[in-house]
């Protein structure tokens, strides 16, 4: 589903964010992408979508060549849903006409289907009450829950997480775990960068762990969690899980 | 003091005053507040455009028209409008341009520089990951700044654009060199007749000043209603 190879990234000539980095997620699995921070984990699943520019390498999603000037990204980009760590919800617009916005301006369906199908991702979040209020009415576990459905309506092939739960406040956490656990469930192809280790050992297939823009550690999870490989993801797991 | 003065010619000429002179003082005010700001935002956009040139061009433009007393701008564009027409249209006479669109078209341009600062301000308001998502749905950049960026911009700034429009209507004033009826115009017309300056000047005066501070007022209430919404 998402073929990375050999991607590299520069902010400038001495600076390099992404280094040779070379990983693929397949259809239905769920990935998580951790390390500390400044290491590339969130650059990397910009790039997957082409929110972020690289120098080199290639990533393919479904076949689709992202770096390739020729690609429609705006359709690209419309199959490939993104959840971000500030929510990024409309704020002039209601909960239910965030929903709505790009199944009818990209997607071309009708007024009354969008309408139905966002309020049918609304109950599934739990948010059905809320759908005529506005975002900055809602908690953050609540906007986020709405930015998943949000994402959800465009009918993904794959969802993107970029650190979906790090602005949330300790107790809303879960909530949208729960919903990502639900979806991972369900069969969905998800690349997650979270530091949630409780929900990669619930849901993850496999677990990539980075360190200064390389890609240190790609291992199915049962063998990420119990014995790491290198000494940076050993001294990592051991930091983040001793309390 | 006042005594002999006569402020019945006031009453007399109050539906000159205001049919024709506030008229089109609103009218002009109205149209020029829409077009600056629609040209204006054109403008924002070039600047803030990854393309060089168009940023370049806008820009310039924006310092040349701010750095003209807006007399002189009113003033030039009437004697050279009818001359550019002629260029643009190829005719072998200066077309002829009425008072009011030279007017309107000068006030346009005039005003579109302030706009267009404004509206800058207003997309740089936005917080980079709004654009960012709006792509991430699928959005293209044209929809992106239609359906996100510039209603939450316009928003972020109706109290300055109205602010600016405040200064506007006082400013159409200025069309009396081209020797329009608005409504300043009208007053100062009625005030030669009848020999009633002090009258006269003082009405208008006071008109100004009501209707400026009635939206003043307006604008204030406008930004506790926004910062509730928030």
């Amino acid at each position: 589903m998402i073929e990375i190879s050999h991607v590299n990234k520069w902010y400038s000539p001495t600076f390099q964010v992404l280094t040779d980095c070379t990983t693929n997620v397949t259809k239905g699995e769920v990935v998580v992408v951790c390390g500390p921070s400044g290491s590339g984990k969130s650059t990397l699943i910009k790039c997957v979508n082409a929110l972020e520019p690289f120098q080199s390498g290639d990533i393919l999603v479904d076949g689709t060549k992202v770096n390739d000037p020729k690609t429609d990204l705006p359709k690209l980009r419309s199959r490939v849903g993104m959840v971000f760590q500030h929510f990024e919800l409309f704020p002039h617009l209601k909960i239910i006409d965030n929903l709505c916005l790009a199944q009818e301006k990209v997607l071309g369906r009708g007024h009354d289907k969008a309408q139905a199908k966002g309020m049918q991702l609304l109950e599934r979040v739990g948010l059905k009450e809320q759908a005529q209020k506005f975002p900055a009415q809602l908690s953050g576990g609540q906007q986020q829950r709405v930015a998943i459905a949000r994402a959800l309506a465009m009918d993904p092939i794959v969802m993107l997480f970029d650190e979906p739960t790090s602005a949330l406040d300790p107790e809303m956490v879960s909530e949208v775990l729960d919903v990502m656990v639900d979806l991972a469930r369900e069969g969905m192809t998800m690349m997650v960068v979270t530091h949630e280790m409780g929900f990669a050992r619930k849901v993850a297939n496999r677990v990539i762990f980075m360190d200064r823009g390389e890609i240190v550690e790609d291992a199915a999870k049962d063998d990420f969690f119990g014995k790491p490989r290198s000494d940076r993801a050993q001294k990592f797991l051991s930091k983040i899980l001793s309390h | 003091m006042f005594g002999n003065l006569d402020f019945d010619v006031i009453r007399r000429a109050l539906p000159y005053l205001f049919y024709e002179g506030m008229t089109f003082t609103l009218t002009l005010t109205a149209l020029a507040a829409l077009g600056g700001l629609i040209f204006g935002t054109a403008l924002a956009l070039m600047r803030l455009s990854g393309f060089k040139i168009l940023g370049r061009i806008a820009g310039v433009y924006v310092d040349f028209m701010r750095s003209l007393p807006l007399v002189l701008v009113i003033f030039w564009f009437y004697f050279l409008v009818p001359y550019i027409g002629q260029w643009v249209t190829g005719a072998s006479r200066p077309i002829s341009v009425g008072a009011f669109a030279s007017s309107l078209i000068t006030f346009i341009m005039f005003e579109a520089a302030y706009f267009s600062e404004i509206m800058r301000a207003g997309i740089q308001s936005i917080s980079r990951g709004q654009p960012a998502a709006a792509s991430a749905l699928g959005l293209t950049y044209a929809q992106t700044m239609r359906y996100v960026v510039l209603p939450q911009a316009f928003r972020n700034m109706l109290p300055v654009l109205i602010t600016q429009t405040i200064v506007l209507f006082q400013d159409t004033s200025l069309v009396y060199v081209l020797s329009i009826t608005d409504f300043l115009g009208a007053a100062s017309k009625v005030a030669q007749r009848d020999g009633r300056l002090v009258e006269m000047y003082l009405f208008a005066a006071i008109v100004y000043f009501t209707i400026s501070c009635i939206a003043s007022y307006g604008v204030r209430r406008l930004q506790a209603r926004i910062a509730i919404i928030r």
